[in-house]
């Protein structure tokens, strides 16, 4: 389960919105634990795949390693990463269960016409062979 | 050698939870194979299938990516860290060719017209209307490109570009069938245009007739779901690749040389492009050309033929595209083999860390200068084709020296001696050195390598015939054939 306040909900969907016809992409701040998720921020990142910037994103290493750093300043964790498919449904391609990662949340937003639509949320299982869904779910707020 | 190897966070449940361990290699190779031995559910993570890093798995010696390094073999020192480091990548699925663009049904004409498309149930309506919906370019319509622009205007392929600057001539005759004798002289996307819209009056038939360039190609290329490589030239090929990769747009491609051709469809997604199989073009010269080298008159039937079936699948989305696997035809041996292309994960275009983020200069990339003939290597005296019949008429004795092949001179001859430039330094007792030579070849290129090798073997007074038989039947005798 992966808890996204209506701010970050909201951040992804305009980040997705406003990079189409392109792809956005970002990472997912938060903190792990036994009950699930939270994703209490984001960092929108720029999509490095210039040759094919409407089908395919890229986070270089150099990104993964600025952000982790950012992420621990702040004593979260870097739980995942957000990108979007400009006309095409918010589930995963082939490509990205090639590409991706274990134990990390992908959240993709679909963006229709410059409009976003669904949002949903994936772990790559630990075999490698496909994504889980992961449930999205409604977080009010920053905890005191 | 002791050394830290930091995990990244994903793949600390793999590794027993930790956040570094300690291993010990040589070299990093050594070091993630100690690292995956302890830990043996990471190499499904860390290694693609044979056994490659995959291209996402970024490995860093301290503060350097091996890539830059060693790689592998990178060596190791006491005390070093090695850094596991995601890079993140992902993407949505590929479309089929523009699905969403809007087609009117097909009319009671068209339904007849492909007729035994729609009865397969791997084609049928909604098959013959992507055919519609689907934009396929194709830079040159020349050999590769008339049996190309034949079939899938037939098929009914919606738009069809075509980019030529060529005017037919008799030599395409052997071969481009897309053309006839009435055609001779007129520009090829006239001719073309003609032929493809009385064979099928549905479909859009786009011209460009230019070059294709670094300056226009992205703008060409851009409103077309595929690209297909029909040139015949090196430079025009790298373009093309470079263009459709930097689009993201499939190339299928095509290519011949005498008995010999191959097909491939590069540029799909993640398979290889051109540059990945061939990342350097030969040294300018040493793969002639279809005018150079000739080639034979079924041959480009053949490879267009497979390159449109390509084309018709990767629209149709049936079946298994030629993708990362080059498809090699042998006439004379009349067999297929296959090679299977990989990806370059350093190719400098499509790679994750690519340099060429533009379209470059492809002729100088590929040493030759625009369509010129290259520059002769070597300037010796010359003689014109009418210099030379004035001299001849005038009863002068003049030793002609043929140094073509004896296929050519079959073909026509000045009645000069014939010595092909192979054979000249064994032969060279054969010929007069105190009296007048002129030498000649088809167009004046090797006659002038051959004056040059006989002034050093001590010739004095010999002379290349300028132009070469080309100019002696434009300036002489129009009787003699060119070829």
């Amino acid at each position: 389960m992966l808890k996204l306040t209506a701010e970050v909900a909201e951040r992804i969907r305009a980040h997705g919105a406003q990079s189409y016809p392109y792809e956005c992409c970002g990472a997912l701040l938060g903190s792990d634990g036994p009950e699930g998720r939270d994703a209490w921020d984001l960092v929108a990142l720029e999509n490095f795949r210039q040759d094919s910037p409407r089908n395919r994103f890229l986070v270089r290493p150099e990104d993964v390693l600025r952000v982790e750093k950012a992420a621990r300043e702040r004593r979260l964790d870097l739980i995942g990463w957000y990108h979007s498919h400009p006309d095409a449904p918010a589930r995963p391609s082939e490509f990205d269960r090639e590409h991706a990662w274990p134990w990390y949340s992908y959240v993709i937003v679909s963006v229709e016409a410059a409009q976003p639509r669904q949002m949903s949320s994936w772990r790559l299982t630990d075999d490698r062979r496909r994504f889980e869904s992961e449930e999205i779910v409604a977080q009010l707020g920053m905890p005191g | 050698m002791a050394v830290k190897v930091m995990i990244p966070t994903p793949l600390r449940p793999f590794a027993g939870k930790q956040a570094s361990v300690e291993v010990d290699g040589r070299t990093v190779g050594e070091a993630l194979d100690a690292l995956t031995g302890r830990y043996q559910e990471l190499r499904k993570h860390l290694y693609a299938e044979g056994g490659r890093l995959r291209s996402f798995v970024n490995v860093y010696v301290n503060e350097e990516d091996i890539r830059h390094l060693q790689k592998d073999e990178t060596p190791l020192r006491e005390g070093d860290t090695i850094s596991i480091v995601p890079s993140i990548a992902g993407g949505r699925p590929q479309p089929q060719t523009a699905a969403s663009d809007p087609v009117p049904p097909l009319s009671k004409e068209e339904v007849l017209r492909y007729s035994r498309h729609l009865i397969m149930p791997e084609v049928g309506m909604e098959g013959q209307l992507k055919l519609k919906r689907a934009k396929v370019l194709l830079v040159g319509s020349g050999g590769l490109g008339a049996p190309l622009a034949l079939y899938l205007a037939a098929a009914g392929v919606g738009r069809l570009g075509l980019v030529d600057f060529d005017r037919v001539d008799f030599t395409n005759l052997q071969r481009q069938v897309l053309y006839t004798t009435g055609d001779v002289g007129r520009p090829k996307l006239e001719a073309a245009r003609r032929r493809l819209t009385d064979l099928n009056p549905e479909i859009q038939i786009d011209t460009y007739e230019t070059h294709l360039t670094s300056e226009n190609a992205l703008d060409i290329l851009r409103p077309y779901d595929i690209i297909v490589d029909g040139t015949d030239n090196f430079p025009t090929r790298y373009l093309v690749n470079d263009a459709s990769v930097l689009l993201g747009k499939p190339n299928v491609y095509g290519s011949i040389f005498r008995f010999e051709g191959q097909v491939s469809v590069f540029g799909a997604p993640d398979g290889p492009c051109y540059r990945c199989l061939y990342p350097e073009p030969p040294p300018p010269g040493l793969v002639p050309s279809c005018a150079e080298g000739g080639v034979l008159g079924v041959l480009p039937g053949i490879i267009g033929s497979l390159q449109a079936m390509e084309v018709l699948k990767l629209v149709l989305g049936n079946g298994n595209p030629l993708a990362g696997r080059l498809l090699v035809f042998d006439a004379l041996e009349m067999s297929f083999r296959e090679l299977k292309l990989r990806k370059n994960p350093e190719c400098p275009i499509c790679g994750p860390h690519r340099t060429i983020t533009e379209l470059i200069d492809y002729y100088e990339f590929c040493g030759v200068r625009g369509e010129e003939a290259p520059p002769p290597s070597v300037q010796v005296p010359e003689m014109t084709a009418r210099e030379l019949r004035e001299r001849l008429s005038r009863g002068e004795n003049i030793f002609l020296l043929d140094v073509r092949e004896p296929h050519e001179y079959q073909i026509c001859n000045l009645g000069g001696y014939l010595i092909p430039l192979g054979d000249l330094p064994r032969r060279v007792q054969e010929i007069n050195a105190s009296g007048p030579v002129v030498v000649h070849c088809r167009s004046g290129a090797r006659s002038a390598e051959a004056v040059d090798f006989l002034r050093k073997a001590g010739f004095s007074r010999v002379w290349n015939l300028k132009g070469g038989i080309l100019a002696w039947s434009d300036e002489v005798d129009p009787s003699v054939p060119k070829y």
